[in-house]
């Protein structure tokens, strides 16, 4: 399944519920400003470290752009794809679930 | 792939309107099928071409009529969120007694059905919103 998540960690629990719910094997898409929840060094990264590995996690590179988020600053593992990758994601997986 | 989408917010608010746009963009280039966009809750103020935002802006409403004129989009305004909310097409008006209409070219008012059939008829359903 893939999730996706719009909302910054510092302003909603979506993110940490999506990955207490999301089961190994799925994939997890930061967009809008879901994508702080990619920076590394914040309160939030341990959550999201911890969990790539048995989930892929990605991050919407047009919104790191929008939000001035240069990619050497995300916490590594995860990576950036462009609304193209968006799509091969949602059709790669069987589901879409969106955290609003 | 048959992709269906649902937008929940209005244009201007946060951003759905715009990963909405921008993700149907990409998958339409990558070959892929859009079954139906279907406007919900506050997502309907998308389909008003009484719409003006400055001319330096994007103008969100006349996007998704100019992409619905290029690719044969089935944009789909729900009738209850709309009449709670002003959004009117000629018949609505017409039925519920208002002066004008205002729903944008492209757009069309239905119910509820139209979502479930999109869930049903498309391989992925993907949600916008707030």
């Amino acid at each position: 399944m893939l999730h996706t998540v719009n909302k910054s960690p510092f302003e909603s629990a979506s993110l940490k519920t999506c990955l207490g719910l999301a089961q190994s094997g799925s994939d997890i898409l930061l967009i809008e400003d879901g994508v702080y929840g990619a920076l590394a060094g914040t309160i939030h990264t341990t959550m999201l470290a911890e969990a790539t590995g048995a989930i892929s996690v990605y991050a919407l590179g047009p919104d790191l752009k929008a939000r001035g988020l240069p990619e050497d600053r995300l916490i590594p593992g995860i990576k950036v794809v462009g609304y193209d990758g968006f799509v091969e994601l949602a059709c790669a997986n069987d589901k879409v679930q969106s955290w609003l | 792939m048959k992709l269906a989408v649902m937008v929940n917010e209005g244009p201007y608010t946060h951003q759905a309107s715009d990963t909405a746009y921008s993700f149907i963009r990409a998958a339409l280039d990558a070959g892929h099928e859009i079954f139906r966009v279907f406007f919900y809750h506050d997502g309907v103020h998308n389909g008003t071409r009484l719409t003006t935002p400055p001319q330096d802006d994007r103008h969100i409403v006349n996007r998704w009529s100019e992409l619905s004129e290029a690719h044969d989009l089935d944009l789909v305004v729900c009738v209850a969120a709309a009449q709670r909310r002003g959004i009117v097409d000629p018949d609505e008006a017409k039925r519920n007694g208002k002066d004008s209409d205002n729903i944008a070219p492209g757009f069309r008012i239905s119910g509820l059905g139209q979502l479930i059939e999109a869930g049903v008829q498309a391989d992925r359903l993907l949600v916008f919103g707030d």
